[in-house]
């Protein structure tokens, strides 16, 4: 249950960046981006995030999860490759990459503003 | 407030960040890196389940290099520090790491831990993470490569269960085929097609600690992997910021 680390790591860059704004407001929503591929659960980290929250200035701040789904393509053929199956291209038989879907990303923060 | 109306509302003002959340962890591994390769070292993060034969296979691999390479490990456990005791007999120069509750290692742990181990003139520096298939995936600790365990007895579909962790393997050991005359309803076979399907570069060794099957294999993977050692390099004067003690 990585989690729980990933939502330290969060709170701290929404702290910097909300910090960084000079706002002494509280932040009222975190968007992040967790690709299906990331190695972390989107329903997990909101369980996490609705824990680690509470009496900090993010206490009234909402998760929003945009889980991205895995896409493969040929780096050779530019081809899109199926989601499933043996990840070698069909057409030249070079190996698939990843180019989205293992992301974890902070997007936005919607802060309160005095 | 809202100036426009002076009803007292706040105003909610959105800040587009994109920013990576571990870029902490990963700012920290690149450091881990720098010190490895200054000092021509071959870092490898070593994962598997708890039981897959991590510990066994890296005493097979002290026995096997004995004299040939200088070996260190760092063993990474919630509890005990009997693999770095194991590792220690078998001739590996281990430190372990206690995670207390903490299921993966994560780049400042592995910085941490190179401070109490005398690391600069190791060949090979293994970093034994967690027994498990999940979080340690996640974290960059700065290795040159990731090799994960699969010992035959976990079932042929595991890569399947746990796309992450194989999709990041850079080698995949599959260990404990000793065993395999004893399962016959396990096919080698089965095992590296799960691996195809979520490996798009799927190299695997089948190795036995018990037998030494595939020991030499695996150290020809890593004698490929070494380094160039960079000759005149500057070591690093260490006079960066730490963001921990130096207990």
């Amino acid at each position: 249950m990585h989690e729980y680390s990933i939502v330290q790591a969060l709170y701290d860059s929404v702290m910097t960046h909300a910090s960084a704004r000079g706002a002494a407001g509280t932040v009222q929503e975190v968007r992040v981006r967790i690709g299906a591929l990331s190695g972390v659960d989107g329903g997990l980290l909101d369980t996490a995030w609705r824990t680690f929250r509470v009496r900090t200035p993010c206490e009234n701040a909402e998760m929003v999860v945009e889980t991205v789904a895995p896409a493969w393509e040929c780096p050779a053929c530019r081809l899109a490759a199926p989601a499933l199956g043996v990840r070698r291209c069909t057409t030249c038989g070079g190996p698939l990459h990843l180019t989205e879907g293992d992301e974890i990303v902070l997007d936005r923060i919607v802060m309160e503003v005095p | 407030m809202c100036d426009s109306c002076g009803c007292g509302d706040t105003n909610l003002v959105p800040l587009e960040v994109q920013q990576r959340i571990l870029s902490d962890n990963e700012r920290t591994a690149t450091h881990n890196r720098h010190h490895f390769l200054e000092r021509g070292l071959l870092a490898i993060n070593v994962m598997g389940s708890p039981g897959a034969g991590k510990t066994a296979v890296l005493e097979a691999t002290a026995r096997a290099l004995a004299g040939r390479r200088q070996i260190g490990a760092l063993a990474g456990d919630l509890a005990t520090d009997n693999d770095a005791t194991r590792l220690n007999a078998a001739g590996v120069r281990a430190e372990s790491i206690t995670t207390g509750s903490a299921c993966h290692l994560d780049a400042a742990m592995v910085h941490h831990a190179l401070h109490h181990l005398a690391w600069h003139d190791l060949d090979y520096l293994f970093i034994e993470n967690v027994g498990n298939l999940v979080c340690p995936a996640v974290y960059d600790l700065g290795q040159a490569a990731n090799v994960v365990l699969l010992a035959v007895t976990e079932g042929e579909d595991k890569p399947l269960k746990y796309p992450v962790m194989f999709r990041k393997a850079d080698l995949v050991l599959i260990s404990k085929v000793d065993l395999l005359p004893y399962l016959p309803e396990i096919s080698l076979e089965r095992i590296v097609a799960s691996l195809r399907e979520v490996m798009p570069e799927p190299n695997y060794i089948a190795v036995s600690a018990k037998t030494g099957q595939g020991i030499e294999p695996w150290l020809g993977w890593l004698q490929q992997q070494e380094p160039a050692h960079a000759s005149g390099a500057t070591p690093h004067a260490h006079a960066h910021t730490h963001e921990h003690d130096h207990v």
